[in-house]
């Protein structure tokens, strides 16, 4: 083959594919993507003169990151995405990966060197799970131990036992299933790009949070680029690491983060597509962990009021916190309760702290405390101990000051 | 029928066991011949007409019409070209399968979901990889189908090429039963001919069967 298409980089990264998965998502995962660049792409089904599909559409999708292309039908997101592995060819503008350009590589090769992944999935029907799989490492003339071995490797890495389902038909699997098959053929030579259109649409919103949620896991191990088309704000907001708001005739209307669309939207168009929560829709992008936690006053069972009392008037908080001999939270205790001398009295404590875990988003934070007496909630580690104190104030300052606490994996 | 004859005559087919497997050796031969190359002209014209799909009307027109003529004018028409040969009659069987198999194949290829052409477009095959390793697996049942009923149509009709001196067990149903009014071989080739036919039907299914085992993988199992 003349072409030095993806594919090289492809074997590289299919060795070091072999390492020891990481499984933080914080940690520096090796960043198996290529760089995609959209440069003034134009597309137009019909004559010159009549209204273009995607209109001079100018995008750079970072290395390993997730861009999701959102907005109502007729917007050209798909077009836009299936321009990348010419499906679609442009009618002008510029297409790059890894400063490659697209247009110069035999259509074949591109495609074979780009994950793809499709609502309905197509997976191939008189094909076992094993041999879908296997489509592009065979278009590709691996060698067949090679094939076995990553085919095993990746029904592992979505979640299939392979051996039990190497060897079933698609029509033998459940939605779910199929679509974990489907995004593991897209992995299967180790593509820097993948491409997804809709990929969550046909299943049903249960089992599509499920998916989502262990997508995002695996894209923390393989770091690919990915080209995600939806038309669900929601699941926009979700996936991107970037979201390119497109609006209809192919006009891109805003492309930014998550955050910084819901924050800042770029005009009326994208006001509206985000919706009228867009408030709320943010705090889900942000988790405690990012907030800076409010010292506790901390009171065990049988200490000296007259301690308590005078730590909580120099406190910024209006509630001291019970804890059990393992610093375990047991409840709150008033100020007015540490009047007078003695000893504290646990009967005192009002009941019922909201736990919080590092990892629970603003919005899910925010719901709890809303619902309970004392707005505060205690954030714990995986052994209940506590690690400091979140208010209601400081996630209503977070939705006023329009800016998120700065998140250890956004981009930018 | 001369008076006194008895219906069937076991003791004729005992002493004539190798005419009658000749002649049912020749219509096996002349039936897989003409399912052959009717199903090659009959490939290729599909595969034409997916190209070109205005090309359709005429094509299926065609073979209807072919179709439809009767086989003994088709025969009269054909003699002076080919004379009173194999080539007559394998021309008019071809002719006969043409229809059948060329909506079948085209019905089996169309029956291929868009999603899978698309995931199979967007994995990298070539048109050509798509056809054999995607397409034409997929549209296997249907062509096979179409494959049993032209098979069994020709079975029957290599009987009326008999008349232009031809026709594996119809010489022995036409020429030696009726012509020679003698019943026994009318029945002999009869029952053959129909035996035939449904050992070939069985047999064309059961390497279907054998061929996509996924058409009958059903039922999820979550």
């Amino acid at each position: 083959m003349t072409t030095a298409g993806p594919h090289e980089t492809s074997s590289v990264a299919a060795q070091r594919q072999t390492a020891p998965p990481t499984t933080s998502t914080t940690s520096a995962a090796s960043t198996s993507g290529a760089v995609v660049e959209l440069d003034h792409v134009t597309k137009r089904y019909g004559p010159p003169g009549t209204a273009p599909a995607v209109n001079e559409l100018s995008l750079t999708i970072p290395a390993g990151e997730i861009c999701v292309l959102v907005g109502p039908s007729g917007c050209g997101k798909t077009t836009t995405m299936k321009m990348i592995n010419r499906l679609v060819e442009p009618t002008s503008g510029r297409l790059t990966i890894d400063g490659r350009d697209v247009l110069q590589l035999p259509p074949v090769d591109l495609r074979r060197g780009i994950g793809y992944v499709i609502q309905q999935v197509g997976l191939f029907p008189h094909m076992t799970v094993g041999a879908n799989t296997a489509v592009v490492p065979r278009l590709l003339r691996w060698p067949e131990a090679r094939i076995r071995e990553r085919v095993d490797e990746l029904l592992d890495l979505v979640g299939l036992d392979p051996a039990a389902y190497r060897d079933r038909y698609p029509a033998e699997l459940s939605g779910g299933e199929r679509q974990r098959v489907g995004v593991a053929r897209a992995l299967a030579a180790d593509p820097p790009v993948m491409l997804m259109d809709e990929p969550f649409g046909a299943v049903d919103p249960i089992r599509r949070d499920r998916l989502q949620n262990e997508f995002l896991r695996l894209q923390a191990r393989v770091r690919k680029t990915i080209v995600f088309v939806t038309h669900d704000v929601d699941e926009a907001i979700k996936m991107a690491d970037r979201i390119a708001i497109l609006q209809r005739g192919g006009v891109l209307a805003q492309y930014d983060t998550p955050d910084a669309i819901l924050a800042h939207p770029a005009n009326e168009f994208v006001e509206r597509f985000v919706g009228a929560d867009r408030g709320l829709k943010r705090l889900s992008l942000a988790r405690v962990r990012d907030l800076e936690l409010i010292e506790p006053v901390i009171v065990q069972a049988g200490a000296d009021r007259t301690d308590a009392s005078g730590d909580l008037r120099s406190s910024s908080v209006d509630f001291a916190l019970l804890v059990d001999r393992g610093g375990r939270p047991l409840g709150w205790i008033r100020e007015s309760d540490l009047d007078g001398q003695g000893l504290i009295n646990p009967e005192q404590a009002m009941p019922g702290a909201n736990l919080l875990e590092p990892e629970t988003t603003l919005r899910d934070a925010l719901s709890a405390m809303l619902a309970s007496s004392v707005q505060l909630g205690v954030v714990v580690d995986e052994r209940e101990r506590v690690l400091g104190l979140v208010s209601v104030d400081q996630i209503s300052e977070v939705l006023q000051s329009g800016l998120l606490p700065v998140r250890t994996d956004a981009p930018g | 029928m001369p008076p006194g004859e008895p219906l069937v005559r076991p003791d004729w087919i005992i002493q004539n066991l190798d005419i009658i497997g000749q002649r049912l050796a020749e219509h096996l031969g002349m039936t897989a011949t003409a399912v052959s190359v009717g199903f090659l002209i009959s490939f290729v014209l599909a595969l034409v007409i997916r190209r070109r799909r205005t090309l359709t009307a005429a094509v299926i027109g065609t073979a209807g019409i072919l179709y439809a003529i009767p086989s003994l004018a088709l025969f009269a028409f054909l003699i002076p070209f080919t004379g009173i040969s194999f080539l007559t009659a394998e021309i008019a069987l071809v002719s006969y399968t043409l229809l059948i198999l060329v909506r079948n194949i085209l019905l089996g290829l169309d029956s291929v979901p868009g999603d899978v052409l698309e995931a199979a477009n967007g994995m990298g095959y070539t048109s050509r990889q798509r056809l054999w390793r995607v397409e034409l697996p997929i549209a296997l049942p249907i062509i096979v189908a179409g494959l049993r009923i032209a098979t069994v149509t020709t079975i029957g009709l290599v009987t009326v090429t008999s008349l232009i001196g031809q026709g594996g067990l119809g010489y022995l149903i036409v020429v030696v039963g009726i012509n020679g009014f003698f019943p026994t071989a009318t029945y002999v080739g009869a029952l053959l001919s129909v035996a035939l036919a449904v050992a070939a039907d069985t047999l064309l299914l059961a390497i279907q069967r054998r061929l996509t085992p996924w058409s009958r993988a059903r039922g999820a199992t979550t």
